[in-house]
């Protein structure tokens, strides 16, 4: 029997260079994708959405994909929706960390103690919409209710 | 703060996936906060991607430098698709070329050779806008 191709989700990340909030999307990403879930996961460049990445597109239109956004623009689950396919899970870091109690994330070159435990509070987050997605059949997939980005 | 039309408006690559990304985020921010502050301003290339009313007038009514990571050159395309006017483009790998000896490495956290290396670009990105402002000082 062919072996299929493992499914895995894909990460979008606004990066969002002008706020520290970007800068956590990018960490938390990179959590995700490096020391969380790296078998379950890639990155997918927003950019690249439009300055002509098919490879990306596609692979957001067929697999499900999670954006982490820094601020309530969304740019990235703008970007995905409006390029390939909305998402099948969506974080604000802003809102999440308000959520949390956290205090003023700041530093977007350095992270102050505030963005670092947002970085963490993002990365588990979208750890939990990974896992809640993978578990969800083919056919129902972005059908599915998925956990707010709320604590 | 007040802004400007001879501003420059600064561009880096979003890649989260590899160094070069890095050394550009890392590049523009020395530009910015650092070495030309009172020039110069940095539009978040998501923003473009977005279509955001105040980013897009920012790349059409000012010079632009975009930094890229890689050879796929988001920056580049998305200010030119944004409309801007007036773009100088600038590679991470073509400053590396010039200082191969400045490997970048690590991506959430860059290397000294990294840093080093984002210093040497922000640096070229300075000469850039310091010809802007003197350019707009001639014009007056």
């Amino acid at each position: 029997m062919p072996e299929l191709p493992r499914r895995k989700v894909g990460i979008v990340a606004c990066s969002g260079e002008e706020i520290a909030e970007g800068t956590v999307t990018r960490l938390a990403a990179l959590r995700v994708l490096h020391d969380l879930r790296p078998e379950d996961t890639v990155t997918i460049c927003l950019p690249l959405f439009l300055a002509g990445g098919e490879g990306d597109r596609a692979f957001a239109r067929v697999y499900p994909t999670v954006t982490i956004d820094g601020c309530e623009k969304r740019c990235a689950a703008h970007g995905t929706a409006t390029y390939s396919a909305p998402p099948a899970g969506s974080l604000v870091v802003s809102e999440l960390a308000a959520g949390c109690g956290l205090g003023p994330i700041e530093g977007r070159r350095r992270l102050n103690d505030a963005g670092r435990q947002a970085v963490e509070a993002t990365a588990e987050r979208a750890v939990a919409l990974v896992d809640e997605l993978l578990k969800v059949p083919r056919a129902r997939r972005f059908t599915a209710t998925l956990p707010s980005a709320g604590p | 703060m007040k802004r400007t039309s001879s501003e420059t408006v600064v561009i880096p690559c979003s890649g989260i996936g590899k160094p070069f990304g890095s050394v550009s985020r890392e590049a523009a921010y020395d530009v910015v906060e650092t070495l030309r502050p009172a020039s110069t301003r940095l539009v978040a290339l998501s923003r473009l991607v977005l279509g955001d009313e105040d980013a897009r007038e920012a790349v059409v009514s000012r010079p632009v430098v975009t930094i890229d990571g890689c050879k796929l050159a988001c920056a580049a395309k998305m200010a030119r698709a944004g409309g801007a006017r007036e773009v100088r483009e600038l590679a991470v790998i073509d400053t590396f070329r010039r200082h191969p000896k400045l490997k970048p490495e690590g991506i959430g956290e860059l290397n000294d050779a990294g840093r080093q290396l984002a210093r040497a670009l922000a640096e070229e990105v300075a000469e850039i806008v310091d010809e802007h402002v003197g350019r707009e000082g001639s014009d007056a």
